[in-house]
């Protein structure tokens, strides 16, 4: 049995609106071992926030976990107090987010909040916080850190704030590391460097991670296992490398196949036609089956299960079950 | 190819104020031909002058200095009234498919405000009928036509976008990033509607993008911009497969690759930030993120000059092509 | 946690990404039938202001009294089955000089805050839209305009103008717009920088086109929300002037000045002072609830709480 950093079993969790209950998160079931970077792909609105916002316990309302449970490290997060979730946020885990300048304070210098994090968690006197924070300023590769601790956050570029964010994330050694989208609001030659400095990080740390992307590139750059969604459910879950070679749900194809090769030309680009299912009014059968072009009478009509295509790969598809 | 001069600009030049007296530099000394019929990409990071240029080039920003020239007449020298026919020429389709569309005003609206404003048609019929061809062509279902922006998914928003911009059916298109704000499935179906509206209609594109996946599947020609100045233009093919220009090098690098088989390997990482368009570093713009840069790049500017079919500003262009 | 100090935000994009998701369809009716399920104090509000509007304009078919001559026989009498809030010195019934007054307060409130209004959305979306020196001008005028007490300001012009109900409505015009003309500015320059202004302009539209189709539409709701608020503001002013005595003149009546008439028979006959008191908290509190509530769902900065 490997050791888990986090098991999420059985997750619901929607939106109480007026129109009636959104299914945001779906019966989601997902395991991260210790040391892994475990991806979630899947286009806006499949819920993969929602995931991310249920472990932190930060659903707003009318936002509400209804079912399942969530384990960190063998601990229920699922209807703790309000007090004992906010010990854990930032301590065992913490998030980084896409647009870094909202989520840090505009008034404060960057170093006296990435200090804060360390203080609220940890038993330290101030200097002693500061020369930590300088400590993993330097790690997450922000050059002059003296200079940048005293910096405002308008005063950095969109790399450098990424950095800060990750240094607050990372100041209380947390077990979980959840990036949402870090890299979708800067620039590619940014952007490559964020990854990089990612893929250093939880080698180094040992922590484990759990990237949200709609990039299939960035997950393919940092992930060792990889979950599909689509509104709101799991479609298909294997390791990186099984999920590059031999996917498998019509859907992932359809992804793959929307990412522009740089090798060839071809006149028109393969596109999954249809829009997103309205999560008040899912279809009957299959989520995918109005977009998906081997959609039958039994895939709009049922709803398929997850099925293990062997080696730890599995698939929401018909197509798939029993094989 | 055909290569018709469709719009040419030289020493186009765009500044801001910016604080305490300075200036924001965001185009300088651009030189840049559009052919008739082609797709121009315009390629670079945030900041780096690309929308304003897209923006100057169709004169919705006068610029500071240089000429524009659109089918041969001096659009930068005409006044508001003798400009006014050529504003119809040119059109623009935006990144945000939310904030492009005014929220209180219906779909047929939006798309019959252009025809309304230069009085194509004479009555409200005949502009409903055409607003109903032009969404058919751009294939949003025409009984969505009193519907409201709000109603419509990312995607058929930016297809409502493009109706507008062709209603009137100009010569140039300038396409500011307009499928970033989208998600993939749906940029693939966006970009395939472009093409065909391209054949269609025989429409110039300067497709502006830091996308350079996309870039690569919608444009012939490719000008690279990086803080203010191009650095390198050719032809789509010839630039993929060998980047003259350092930069354009970096950018190709830096696009993280669907195969996890090559993460991270024996990939040179441009480090360092983009400098501020306030203070651009004196010589070659890119010297300070530059490996290869010398003394005579922080000293003397590099002109634009064609190595091996392309044209770019890099003193050391011909090393870098062996 | 400074790292979740802006939860909000983020559940704000989160919402706004439902909203795509599930289609909802927000037109000013929508919206207003949210309101209307949501908060019923703004609902029960608006009721009562209607009935108020209604009771005002068919004053004389509700009540058999003369609102101007009254009996001398029926002076100061309590609260009755035939005079239901008394009668005051001269013998009038309190209930129908408060409906003959209703009239006047809420004209005074009404029609003012729409010139007002309309003076302030004018000069306002000027300012924002053209900018520079314009903007500088009419900007600092308005500051002066603010900087000045608004019932000081209001005296001041009716000692100049005299008494009278134009004046009345004249000097609470004038005082009312400067505010007004702050909001639709900074509401203007936003909206002028907005892509579908950028789209319009690069279309060829003319500026003023832009200005009636694309701008004072979307500060609509801004707008309504203002003129809910504002109302109270004016009725309060007026009841204040007309109480100082430089307001409405007798034998005209309005709320303020029927509570500085019934003054001096507080101790022998309070219903004469409290009956309009009660009435002008009454409309004001209608008011600002009707206010909040539109606000609550115009608003699209408040729409994701």
């Amino acid at each position: 049995m490997e050791d888990l950093t986090l098991k999420i079993e059985h997750l619901c969790s929607g939106f109480f609106t007026e129109r009636g209950y959104v299914p945001a998160v779906d019966d989601v079931s997902l395991e991260i071992p210790k040391g892994k970077v475990i991806g979630i792909v899947g286009e806006s609105g499949c819920g993969k926030s929602m995931i991310a916002r249920s472990i932190m316990g930060i659903l707003k309302y009318p936002g509400k976990i209804t079912k399942g449970s969530i384990k960190l490290d063998g601990r229920e997060l699922v209807g703790l107090e309000e007090s004992e979730l906010r010990s854990i946020r930032g301590k065992d885990v913490s998030m980084i987010f896409q647009e870094p300048m909202t989520s840090l304070n505009p008034v404060v210098q960057v170093g006296k909040q990435v200090r804060e994090a360390l203080l609220l968690h940890e038993n330290i006197d101030k200097e002693a916080a500061k020369d930590e924070v300088l400590k993993i300023f330097e790690q997450v590769g922000i050059s002059e850190p003296l200079k940048r601790y005293r910096s405002y956050p308008h005063e950095l570029s969109g790399g450098l704030r990424q950095r800060v964010m990750i240094a607050m994330a990372m100041i209380c050694k947390p077990k979980l590391l959840i990036a949402d989208e870090p890299t979708t609001a800067l620039d590619v030659t940014i952007e490559a460097q964020i990854l990089q400095l990612m893929r250093q990080l939880t080698r180094q740390t040992g922590m484990s991670v759990l990237m949200i992307s709609h990039n299939l590139g960035v997950i393919a750059e940092l992930c060792d296992e990889v979950y599909v969604m689509y509104a709101g459910k799991i479609v298909e879950q294997a390791d990186v490398y099984e999920l590059f070679d031999n996917c498998a749900h019509p859907y992932t194809k359809g992804l793959m196949g929307s990412i522009i090769d740089l090798d060839t030309k071809p006149e028109r680009l393969p596109a999954i036609g249809g829009v997103v299912p309205n999560l008040l009014h899912l279809p009957k059968g299959c989520a995918f089956a109005p977009r998906c072009k081997y959609a039958t009478e039994r895939c709009r009509a049922e709803r398929p299960e997850l099925y293990d295509l062997g080696s730890g790969h599995l698939c929401r598809c018909f197509e798939k079950e029993g094989k | 190819m055909e290569q018709r001069v469709l719009l040419e600009a030289k020493n186009l030049v765009q500044e801001f104020p910016a604080k305490n007296r300075k200036k924001v530099h965001a185009v300088s000394n651009v030189d840049l031909t559009i052919y008739a019929g082609e797709t121009l990409a315009l390629v670079g990071e945030s900041g780096c002058g690309k929308s304003t240029l897209g923006r100057t080039l169709m004169n919705l920003i006068p610029p500071v200095s240089g000429t524009i020239t659109f089918e041969g007449v001096e659009i930068t020298k005409l006044s508001k009234k003798e400009f006014a026919p050529y504003r119809k020429q040119m059109q623009l389709i935006f990144q945000d498919p939310y904030a492009s569309l005014d929220p209180r005003m219906t779909v047929r609206d939006i798309i019959a405000e252009p025809l309304e404003i230069h009085k194509v048609y004479p009555d409200k019929e005949s502009t409903t009928q055409k607003v109903k061809e032009l969404l058919q062509q751009v294939g949003v279902p025409e009984e969505f036509i009193y519907r409201y922006p709000h109603q419509f998914s990312g995607g058929q928003r930016q297809r409502i976008g493009i109706a507008r911009a062709i209603a009137l059916n100009p010569k140039l298109i300038i396409c500011d990033e307009p499928v970033s704000a989208l998600d993939v499935s749906v940029q693939s179906q966006v970009l395939n509607l472009m093409k065909d509206l391209q054949k269609e209609f025989g429409l110039t594109y300067l497709f502006i993008s830091h996308d350079l996946s996309v870039v690569k599947f919608m444009a012939d020609r490719v000008a690279v911009m990086f803080l203010g100045k191009l650095c390198e233009i050719a032809d789509t093919d010839s630039l993929y497969a060998k980047p003259l220009h350092p930069y354009t090098r970096f950018l190709l690098d830096a696009i993280p690759k669907a195969d996890p088989r090559n993460r991270g390997r024996n990939k040179q990482l441009l480090q360092g930030e983009i400098p501020s368009p306030i203070d651009v570093p004196g010589g070659c713009r890119f010297h300070t993120r530059c490996p290869f840069a010398t003394d005579r790049c922080k000293s003397e500017e590099p002109k634009m000059r064609q190595v091996e079919g392309h044209m770019v500003a890099c003193h050391f262009a011909e090393d870098l092509a062996k | 946690m400074a790292t979740f100090n802006n939860n909000s935000n983020n559940s704000a994009a989160l919402s706004e990404e439902l909203a795509g998701q599930i289609g909802e369809s927000e037109t000013l009716g929508v919206q207003l039938r949210r309101m209307a399920k949501k908060n019923k104090l703004a609902v029960f509000s608006a009721i009562l202001l209607i009935l108020l509007l209604l009771s005002a304009i068919f004053a004389p078919v509700l009540t058999p009294y003369d609102a101007v001559t009254g009996n001398t026989a029926e002076r100061l009498q309590g609260p009755s089955f035939e005079h239901w809030l008394g009668t005051d010195e001269m013998g009038r019934d309190v209930l129908t000089r408060l409906l003959y007054g209703a009239r006047i307060s809420l004209a005074v409130g009404i029609v003012p805050t729409l010139v007002s209004l309309i003076i302030g959305v004018a000069l306002g979306m000027t300012a924002g839209f053209l900018g520079g020196k314009v903007d500088y001008i009419i900007m600092r005028f308005a500051d002066v305009m603010l900087a000045f007490p608004s019932l000081l300001l209001a005296m001041v012009i009716m000692y100049t103008l005299g008494d009278g109900v134009i004046n009345i409505f004249l000097a609470l015009a004038l005082v009312g717009w400067a505010s007004v003309a702050r909001v639709v500015r900074s509401e203007t320059i936003s909206l002028k920088e907005s892509e579908y202004v950028e789209a319009a302009r690069s279309m060829g539209m003319n500026p003023v086109k832009i200005m009636f189709r694309h701008i004072l539409p979307n500060c609509m709701p801004s707008l309504i929300v203002l003129f809910t608020l504002n109302i109270p503001s004016a009725i309060l002013s007026e009841s204040s002037l007309s109480f100082l005595g430089i307001g409405i003149q007798l034998p005209n009546s309005s709320w303020g000045l029927m509570v500085n008439m019934g003054r001096q028979f507080f101790n022998q006959a309070p219903w004469i002072s409290l009956a309009p008191s009660v009435a002008i908290m009454l409309v004001v509190l209608s008011c600002n609830f009707l206010g909040d509530g539109l606000r609550d769902v115009l608003d699209p900065h408040l729409n994701n709480q």
